[in-house]
Protein backbone atom coordinates (compact mmCIF):
# COMPACT_ATOMS: atom_id res chain seq x y z
CA UNK A 1 0.00 0.00 0.00
CA UNK A 2 0.98 3.28 -0.70
CA UNK A 3 0.75 4.98 2.94
CA UNK A 4 2.08 3.37 5.76
CA UNK A 5 2.16 5.23 9.11
CA UNK A 6 4.00 4.49 11.66
CA UNK A 7 2.36 5.09 15.39
CA UNK A 8 1.86 4.02 19.01
CA UNK A 9 -1.20 4.90 20.20
CA UNK A 10 0.05 5.33 23.80
CA UNK A 11 1.56 8.51 22.46
CA UNK A 12 -0.90 11.54 21.88
CA UNK A 13 0.33 12.66 18.59
CA UNK A 14 -0.25 9.20 17.12
CA UNK A 15 -3.65 9.15 17.92
CA UNK A 16 -4.00 12.69 16.66
CA UNK A 17 -3.01 11.51 13.17
CA UNK A 18 -4.99 7.70 13.71
CA UNK A 19 -7.97 9.14 14.26
CA UNK A 20 -7.78 11.64 11.52
CA UNK A 21 -6.90 8.64 8.67
CA UNK A 22 -9.56 6.95 10.02
CA UNK A 23 -12.29 9.85 10.22
CA UNK A 24 -11.20 10.58 6.94
CA UNK A 25 -11.42 7.21 5.55
CA UNK A 26 -7.93 7.31 4.11
CA UNK A 27 -5.97 3.79 2.97
CA UNK A 28 -3.33 2.82 4.77
CA UNK A 29 -1.36 0.15 6.11
CA UNK A 30 -0.95 0.17 9.66
CA UNK A 31 2.70 -0.22 11.28
CA UNK A 32 2.28 -0.23 15.04
CA UNK A 33 5.49 0.47 17.32
CA UNK A 34 5.25 -0.85 20.99
CA UNK A 35 7.54 2.08 22.58
CA UNK A 36 7.29 0.27 25.84
CA UNK A 37 8.69 -2.97 23.74
CA UNK A 38 11.98 -0.39 22.63
CA UNK A 39 10.45 -1.40 19.28
CA UNK A 40 11.32 2.73 17.94
CA UNK A 41 14.76 2.04 19.06
CA UNK A 42 15.19 -1.19 16.51
CA UNK A 43 17.82 -0.88 13.08
CA UNK A 44 14.58 -1.59 11.18
CA UNK A 45 12.88 1.46 12.51
CA UNK A 46 15.27 4.04 12.48
CA UNK A 47 16.24 3.13 8.84
CA UNK A 48 12.72 4.68 8.74
CA UNK A 49 12.79 7.27 11.14
CA UNK A 50 16.44 8.39 12.44
CA UNK A 51 15.12 10.41 15.08
CA UNK A 52 13.44 7.09 16.75
CA UNK A 53 10.26 8.49 18.05
CA UNK A 54 6.55 8.33 16.49
CA UNK A 55 4.37 8.82 14.56
CA UNK A 56 5.80 8.98 11.16
CA UNK A 57 3.87 8.85 7.65
CA UNK A 58 5.85 6.89 4.83
CA UNK A 59 4.22 7.73 1.81
CA UNK A 60 5.52 5.88 -1.34
CA UNK A 61 9.01 6.44 -0.03
CA UNK A 62 8.49 9.98 0.92
CA UNK A 63 9.27 9.90 5.10
CA UNK A 64 7.45 12.89 6.89
CA UNK A 65 7.76 13.32 10.74
CA UNK A 66 5.47 15.36 13.52
CA UNK A 67 2.35 14.92 13.66
CA UNK A 68 1.25 18.28 12.80
CA UNK A 69 3.34 18.15 9.31
CA UNK A 70 1.86 15.44 9.02
CA UNK A 71 -2.31 16.36 9.24
CA UNK A 72 -1.48 19.45 7.39
CA UNK A 73 -0.29 17.33 4.25
CA UNK A 74 -2.94 14.57 4.84
CA UNK A 75 -5.81 17.36 4.38
CA UNK A 76 -3.65 18.91 1.01
CA UNK A 77 -2.97 15.80 -0.83
CA UNK A 78 -6.32 14.33 0.03
CA UNK A 79 -8.74 17.60 -0.29
CA UNK A 80 -10.33 17.23 2.23
CA UNK A 81 -13.42 19.07 3.51
CA UNK A 82 -11.68 22.69 4.14
CA UNK A 83 -12.79 22.76 7.88
CA UNK A 84 -9.85 20.49 8.74
CA UNK A 85 -7.46 22.79 7.80
CA UNK A 86 -8.56 26.15 6.13
CA UNK A 87 -6.05 26.54 3.23
CA UNK A 88 -8.00 29.44 1.91
CA UNK A 89 -9.32 31.34 4.69
CA UNK A 90 -5.86 33.14 5.38
CA UNK A 91 -7.11 34.22 9.09
CA UNK A 92 -8.50 30.75 10.43
CA UNK A 93 -5.67 29.14 9.04
CA UNK A 94 -3.39 31.49 10.58
CA UNK A 95 -5.15 30.58 14.36
CA UNK A 96 -5.26 27.20 13.88
CA UNK A 97 -1.23 27.26 13.03
CA UNK A 98 -0.82 29.84 16.42
CA UNK A 99 -2.59 26.58 18.15
CA UNK A 100 -0.43 24.18 16.31
CA UNK A 101 2.65 25.96 17.39
CA UNK A 102 1.84 27.18 20.76
CA UNK A 103 1.09 23.55 21.85
CA UNK A 104 4.42 22.21 21.90
CA UNK A 105 5.40 23.75 25.25
CA UNK A 106 1.82 24.35 26.48
CA UNK A 107 -0.47 22.07 26.61
CA UNK A 108 1.86 18.76 25.37
CA UNK A 109 4.85 19.69 27.45
CA UNK A 110 2.97 20.33 30.75
CA UNK A 111 0.10 17.26 30.33
CA UNK A 112 2.45 14.93 28.84
CA UNK A 113 4.73 15.48 32.23
CA UNK A 114 2.31 14.95 34.61
CA UNK A 115 1.46 11.60 33.03
CA UNK A 116 5.22 10.90 32.48
CA UNK A 117 5.59 11.16 36.17
CA UNK A 118 2.59 9.70 37.53
CA UNK A 119 3.52 6.26 35.49
CA UNK A 120 6.06 6.49 33.25
CA UNK A 121 8.72 7.27 35.14
CA UNK A 122 8.04 5.45 38.43
CA UNK A 123 7.53 2.17 37.04
CA UNK A 124 10.64 2.50 35.21
CA UNK A 125 12.54 3.20 38.30
CA UNK A 126 11.06 0.84 40.19
CA UNK A 127 9.90 4.09 42.60
CA UNK A 128 7.23 5.80 44.20
CA UNK A 129 5.43 8.84 42.34
CA UNK A 130 7.86 12.26 42.76
CA UNK A 131 4.85 14.55 44.05
CA UNK A 132 6.93 17.68 43.43
CA UNK A 133 7.49 16.51 39.64
CA UNK A 134 4.15 16.15 39.30
CA UNK A 135 3.10 19.12 40.90
CA UNK A 136 5.29 21.69 39.00
CA UNK A 137 4.19 20.75 35.59
CA UNK A 138 0.28 20.73 36.94
CA UNK A 139 0.57 24.19 38.23
CA UNK A 140 0.86 25.45 34.49
CA UNK A 141 -2.08 23.77 33.14
CA UNK A 142 -4.83 26.11 34.73
CA UNK A 143 -3.22 28.67 32.83
CA UNK A 144 -2.86 26.73 29.30
CA UNK A 145 -6.63 25.49 30.05
CA UNK A 146 -7.70 29.23 30.56
CA UNK A 147 -5.99 30.04 26.92
CA UNK A 148 -7.69 27.44 24.77
CA UNK A 149 -10.94 29.02 26.63
CA UNK A 150 -10.19 32.46 26.08
CA UNK A 151 -8.05 33.18 23.04
CA UNK A 152 -8.29 29.94 20.86
CA UNK A 153 -12.05 28.82 21.13
CA UNK A 154 -13.26 32.47 22.26
CA UNK A 155 -16.73 31.38 22.82
CA UNK A 156 -16.67 29.44 19.43
CA UNK A 157 -18.03 25.49 18.92
CA UNK A 158 -14.41 25.10 18.25
CA UNK A 159 -11.00 26.46 17.58
CA UNK A 160 -11.23 27.46 13.94
CA UNK A 161 -14.93 28.22 14.50
CA UNK A 162 -18.37 26.38 13.72
CA UNK A 163 -16.18 23.12 12.07
CA UNK A 164 -13.75 20.61 13.97
CA UNK A 165 -10.16 21.03 12.81
CA UNK A 166 -6.80 19.58 13.48
CA UNK A 167 -6.23 22.10 16.32
CA UNK A 168 -9.15 20.48 18.35
CA UNK A 169 -7.86 17.40 17.16
CA UNK A 170 -4.84 17.42 18.24
CA UNK A 171 -5.63 19.16 21.57
CA UNK A 172 -8.01 17.11 22.68
CA UNK A 173 -5.97 13.89 22.46
CA UNK A 174 -3.12 15.83 24.09
CA UNK A 175 -5.50 16.71 27.36
CA UNK A 176 -7.03 12.88 27.20
CA UNK A 177 -3.16 12.08 28.38
CA UNK A 178 -4.08 13.17 31.89
CA UNK A 179 -7.34 10.69 31.85
CA UNK A 180 -5.26 7.62 32.46
CA UNK A 181 -3.85 9.01 35.38
CA UNK A 182 -6.76 10.45 36.41
CA UNK A 183 -5.91 14.07 36.51
CA UNK A 184 -9.00 15.28 33.84
CA UNK A 185 -10.44 17.54 36.46
CA UNK A 186 -7.89 19.56 35.32
CA UNK A 187 -10.01 20.13 32.26
CA UNK A 188 -13.09 19.18 33.43
CA UNK A 189 -13.15 21.63 36.27
CA UNK A 190 -13.27 23.86 33.03
CA UNK A 191 -17.00 23.64 31.92
CA UNK A 192 -16.37 25.41 28.50
CA UNK A 193 -13.26 23.00 27.71
CA UNK A 194 -15.49 20.10 29.32
CA UNK A 195 -17.89 20.69 26.86
CA UNK A 196 -15.30 21.23 24.00
CA UNK A 197 -13.86 18.00 24.46
CA UNK A 198 -17.01 16.77 25.01
CA UNK A 199 -18.11 17.71 21.40
CA UNK A 200 -14.41 16.90 19.88
CA UNK A 201 -15.21 13.62 21.00
CA UNK A 202 -18.80 12.88 19.68
CA UNK A 203 -17.80 14.53 16.32
CA UNK A 204 -14.76 12.30 16.07
CA UNK A 205 -16.63 9.19 17.16
CA UNK A 206 -16.18 6.21 16.68
CA UNK A 207 -12.62 6.58 15.82
CA UNK A 208 -12.04 8.79 18.94
CA UNK A 209 -12.98 6.18 21.30
CA UNK A 210 -10.92 3.81 19.11
CA UNK A 211 -7.63 5.77 18.93
CA UNK A 212 -8.25 5.87 22.97
CA UNK A 213 -8.51 2.78 23.62
CA UNK A 214 -5.63 1.98 25.04
CA UNK A 215 -5.89 5.21 27.03
CA UNK A 216 -8.77 3.99 28.36
CA UNK A 217 -7.49 0.10 29.44
CA UNK A 218 -4.43 2.39 31.05
CA UNK A 219 -6.92 4.17 33.12
CA UNK A 220 -8.48 0.47 34.14
CA UNK A 221 -5.06 -0.43 35.15
CA UNK A 222 -3.84 2.63 37.25
CA UNK A 223 -6.75 2.46 39.29
CA UNK A 224 -4.48 -0.57 40.91
CA UNK A 225 -1.19 0.52 39.88
CA UNK A 226 -1.75 4.07 40.89
CA UNK A 227 -1.64 3.47 44.77
CA UNK A 228 1.21 1.18 44.61
CA UNK A 229 3.10 4.21 43.05
CA UNK A 230 1.97 6.23 46.31
CA UNK A 231 -1.03 8.02 43.95
CA UNK A 232 -3.98 8.97 45.54
CA UNK A 233 -7.19 8.39 43.56
CA UNK B 1 -4.52 49.19 5.05
CA UNK B 2 -1.31 50.55 7.20
CA UNK B 3 1.84 48.72 8.12
CA UNK B 4 1.62 45.57 10.25
CA UNK B 5 1.97 46.50 13.48
CA UNK B 6 4.83 44.46 15.60
CA UNK B 7 5.14 43.70 18.92
CA UNK B 8 8.31 42.77 19.54
CA UNK B 9 11.37 42.62 21.57
CA UNK B 10 14.98 42.18 19.38
CA UNK B 11 16.77 40.02 21.90
CA UNK B 12 13.65 37.25 21.55
CA UNK B 13 15.19 34.71 18.76
CA UNK B 14 11.14 33.98 17.25
CA UNK B 15 11.15 38.12 17.00
CA UNK B 16 14.37 38.37 15.07
CA UNK B 17 13.38 35.21 12.58
CA UNK B 18 10.17 37.38 12.01
CA UNK B 19 12.09 40.72 11.88
CA UNK B 20 14.48 39.53 9.36
CA UNK B 21 11.68 37.50 7.31
CA UNK B 22 9.63 40.88 7.14
CA UNK B 23 13.10 42.47 6.24
CA UNK B 24 13.94 40.55 3.13
CA UNK B 25 10.68 40.44 1.85
CA UNK B 26 10.02 44.38 1.92
CA UNK B 27 7.61 43.98 4.11
CA UNK B 28 6.09 47.42 6.11
CA UNK B 29 6.13 46.86 9.99
CA UNK B 30 6.01 49.17 12.65
CA UNK B 31 7.78 47.84 15.37
CA UNK B 32 6.12 48.47 18.90
CA UNK B 33 8.95 47.42 21.54
CA UNK B 34 7.67 45.06 24.15
CA UNK B 35 10.75 44.96 27.05
CA UNK B 36 10.83 41.40 28.00
CA UNK B 37 13.50 41.74 30.30
CA UNK B 38 11.47 44.98 31.90
CA UNK B 39 8.40 42.12 31.73
CA UNK B 40 6.46 44.55 30.00
CA UNK B 41 4.93 41.53 27.69
CA UNK B 42 3.05 40.57 31.70
CA UNK B 43 1.60 43.81 32.15
CA UNK B 44 -1.63 45.66 31.12
CA UNK B 45 -1.12 47.49 28.00
CA UNK B 46 0.54 44.05 25.98
CA UNK B 47 -2.08 41.87 27.78
CA UNK B 48 -4.84 43.75 25.95
CA UNK B 49 -3.05 43.28 22.96
CA UNK B 50 -1.95 39.68 23.30
CA UNK B 51 -3.56 38.15 26.37
CA UNK B 52 -1.16 34.92 26.07
CA UNK B 53 1.45 37.26 26.89
CA UNK B 54 4.17 36.45 24.16
CA UNK B 55 6.26 37.50 21.65
CA UNK B 56 6.58 38.17 18.74
CA UNK B 57 2.76 39.15 17.52
CA UNK B 58 2.04 41.30 14.86
CA UNK B 59 -1.48 43.19 14.02
CA UNK B 60 -2.33 43.50 10.49
CA UNK B 61 -5.04 45.69 10.29
CA UNK B 62 -6.82 44.72 13.83
CA UNK B 63 -6.33 40.96 12.73
CA UNK B 64 -3.99 39.84 15.66
CA UNK B 65 -1.38 36.51 15.41
CA UNK B 66 0.97 35.02 17.70
CA UNK B 67 3.43 32.40 17.56
CA UNK B 68 6.27 33.03 14.91
CA UNK B 69 5.78 29.73 12.83
CA UNK B 70 1.95 30.89 12.22
CA UNK B 71 3.34 34.58 11.75
CA UNK B 72 5.66 33.25 8.40
CA UNK B 73 2.92 31.66 6.90
CA UNK B 74 0.23 34.52 7.39
CA UNK B 75 2.71 36.88 5.95
CA UNK B 76 4.10 34.64 3.31
CA UNK B 77 0.45 33.99 1.61
CA UNK B 78 -0.79 37.75 2.51
CA UNK B 79 1.94 39.55 0.60
CA UNK B 80 2.94 37.13 -1.78
CA UNK B 81 6.24 36.43 -1.04
CA UNK B 82 8.62 34.19 -3.18
CA UNK B 83 7.74 30.85 -3.03
CA UNK B 84 10.87 29.63 -1.57
CA UNK B 85 10.11 31.18 1.73
CA UNK B 86 7.26 28.80 2.61
CA UNK B 87 6.16 26.81 -0.68
CA UNK B 88 2.60 26.74 -1.08
CA UNK B 89 1.90 24.29 -4.30
CA UNK B 90 4.55 22.08 -3.47
CA UNK B 91 3.33 19.50 -0.88
CA UNK B 92 6.52 17.73 -0.38
CA UNK B 93 8.39 20.46 0.02
CA UNK B 94 6.10 22.84 2.50
CA UNK B 95 5.50 19.46 4.25
CA UNK B 96 9.84 19.67 4.73
CA UNK B 97 9.24 23.00 6.14
CA UNK B 98 5.95 22.63 8.74
CA UNK B 99 8.27 19.52 9.63
CA UNK B 100 11.29 21.40 10.49
CA UNK B 101 9.10 24.26 12.37
CA UNK B 102 7.17 21.58 14.86
CA UNK B 103 10.19 20.08 15.46
CA UNK B 104 12.38 22.84 16.13
CA UNK B 105 10.58 23.73 19.29
CA UNK B 106 11.36 21.27 21.37
CA UNK B 107 14.49 20.02 20.05
CA UNK B 108 16.10 23.30 18.94
CA UNK B 109 14.43 25.97 20.80
CA UNK B 110 14.25 24.50 24.26
CA UNK B 111 17.74 22.99 24.55
CA UNK B 112 19.50 26.72 22.63
CA UNK B 113 17.19 28.60 24.79
CA UNK B 114 17.39 26.89 28.27
CA UNK B 115 21.14 26.92 27.58
CA UNK B 116 21.24 30.59 26.88
CA UNK B 117 19.26 31.41 29.80
CA UNK B 118 20.73 29.74 32.71
CA UNK B 119 24.01 30.98 31.62
CA UNK B 120 22.77 34.40 31.00
CA UNK B 121 20.25 34.93 33.28
CA UNK B 122 22.08 34.18 36.22
CA UNK B 123 24.94 35.50 35.03
CA UNK B 124 23.74 39.19 35.08
CA UNK B 125 21.99 38.53 38.33
CA UNK B 126 25.24 37.15 40.11
CA UNK B 127 23.65 33.83 41.02
CA UNK B 128 25.76 30.56 40.19
CA UNK B 129 24.76 29.18 37.31
CA UNK B 130 23.17 25.63 37.32
CA UNK B 131 26.23 23.49 35.74
CA UNK B 132 24.09 19.95 35.89
CA UNK B 133 21.19 21.79 34.00
CA UNK B 134 23.15 23.62 31.14
CA UNK B 135 25.06 19.77 30.35
CA UNK B 136 21.84 18.15 30.42
CA UNK B 137 20.56 20.90 27.71
CA UNK B 138 24.09 20.78 26.03
CA UNK B 139 24.22 17.01 25.51
CA UNK B 140 20.00 17.56 24.18
CA UNK B 141 21.37 20.32 21.77
CA UNK B 142 24.10 18.35 20.48
CA UNK B 143 22.01 14.98 19.45
CA UNK B 144 19.51 17.74 18.15
CA UNK B 145 21.88 19.26 15.99
CA UNK B 146 23.30 16.04 14.72
CA UNK B 147 19.59 15.38 13.64
CA UNK B 148 19.02 18.58 11.89
CA UNK B 149 22.21 17.86 10.15
CA UNK B 150 22.06 14.26 8.76
CA UNK B 151 17.57 14.22 8.61
CA UNK B 152 17.17 17.97 7.78
CA UNK B 153 19.87 19.27 5.30
CA UNK B 154 21.89 15.86 4.03
CA UNK B 155 23.26 16.91 1.14
CA UNK B 156 20.90 19.98 0.97
CA UNK B 157 22.29 23.64 0.94
CA UNK B 158 18.34 24.24 3.26
CA UNK B 159 16.42 22.73 5.73
CA UNK B 160 13.65 22.87 3.15
CA UNK B 161 15.84 22.12 0.03
CA UNK B 162 18.22 23.90 -2.46
CA UNK B 163 16.67 27.45 -1.50
CA UNK B 164 16.49 29.08 1.95
CA UNK B 165 13.20 29.18 3.61
CA UNK B 166 11.63 30.30 6.72
CA UNK B 167 13.29 27.06 8.50
CA UNK B 168 16.28 28.58 8.01
CA UNK B 169 15.76 32.05 9.37
CA UNK B 170 14.14 30.43 12.90
CA UNK B 171 16.94 28.18 13.13
CA UNK B 172 19.43 30.56 12.63
CA UNK B 173 18.45 32.85 15.28
CA UNK B 174 17.66 30.20 17.97
CA UNK B 175 21.09 29.21 17.46
CA UNK B 176 23.04 32.83 16.88
CA UNK B 177 21.25 33.13 20.71
CA UNK B 178 24.10 31.48 22.01
CA UNK B 179 26.69 33.81 20.35
CA UNK B 180 25.84 35.97 23.54
CA UNK B 181 27.37 33.77 26.10
CA UNK B 182 30.15 32.75 23.85
CA UNK B 183 28.60 29.78 23.23
CA UNK B 184 28.48 29.23 19.29
CA UNK B 185 31.07 26.65 19.53
CA UNK B 186 28.00 23.97 20.27
CA UNK B 187 26.47 24.96 16.62
CA UNK B 188 29.98 25.46 14.77
CA UNK B 189 31.85 22.55 15.72
CA UNK B 190 29.11 20.43 13.71
CA UNK B 191 30.53 20.73 10.05
CA UNK B 192 27.66 20.20 8.45
CA UNK B 193 25.52 22.38 10.67
CA UNK B 194 28.32 25.34 10.38
CA UNK B 195 28.39 25.24 6.78
CA UNK B 196 24.53 25.90 6.29
CA UNK B 197 24.59 28.62 9.09
CA UNK B 198 27.19 30.18 6.89
CA UNK B 199 25.11 29.88 3.75
CA UNK B 200 22.37 31.49 5.61
CA UNK B 201 23.89 34.20 7.42
CA UNK B 202 25.14 35.22 3.66
CA UNK B 203 21.67 35.38 2.56
CA UNK B 204 20.48 37.34 4.80
CA UNK B 205 23.59 39.83 6.21
CA UNK B 206 22.15 43.23 5.44
CA UNK B 207 18.41 42.15 8.04
CA UNK B 208 21.03 40.24 10.68
CA UNK B 209 23.07 43.47 10.96
CA UNK B 210 20.27 45.44 11.20
CA UNK B 211 18.74 43.66 13.83
CA UNK B 212 22.27 43.22 15.95
CA UNK B 213 22.67 46.19 17.90
CA UNK B 214 19.31 45.55 19.84
CA UNK B 215 19.42 41.93 19.70
CA UNK B 216 22.59 39.23 20.04
CA UNK B 217 24.96 42.69 20.15
CA UNK B 218 23.23 43.86 23.17
CA UNK B 219 23.30 40.37 25.15
CA UNK B 220 26.96 39.70 24.22
CA UNK B 221 28.23 43.14 24.90
CA UNK B 222 26.47 43.01 28.77
CA UNK B 223 27.74 39.56 29.24
CA UNK B 224 31.26 40.16 28.24
CA UNK B 225 31.36 43.34 30.40
CA UNK B 226 30.19 41.00 33.38
CA UNK B 227 32.07 38.60 32.77
CA UNK B 228 35.03 40.67 32.36
CA UNK B 229 34.92 42.61 35.44
CA UNK B 230 34.66 39.82 37.22
CA UNK B 231 37.82 38.44 36.75
CA UNK B 232 39.42 42.10 37.82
Amino acid sequence: MALKYYFDLMSQPSRAVYIFLKANKINFEPKPIALRKGEHLTEEYKRVNPWMKVPTLEDNGFILTESVAILRYLSQKYKLPEHWYPHSDLQKQARIDEYLHWQHLNTRLQAAMVFQHKLLIPVAKNEKIDEKKVQRFKAELPKVIAHIETYFLRDQKFIGGEDISVADLLAACELMQLFPVFEEDVYESNLKIKAWMERVRTTLNPYFDEGHAITYRTRDSYKKIGPSLGAKL
Amino acid sequence: MGAVKFYADLRSQPCRAVFIFMKANAIQFELEKVDLFLGEQLQEKFTQVHSIQRVPVIDDDGFVLGESGAIFRYLSRKFNVADHWYPAADLARQARIDEYLHWHHTNIRVNAMMTFRHIYINTVRGKPVKEDEVRRHKSELSKALNHMALYFLKERKFLGGHDISVADIQALCELMQLDAVREEGLYLSNPIVGAWIGRVKAAVQPYLAECEAEGVGMMKQLYETITSSSKL
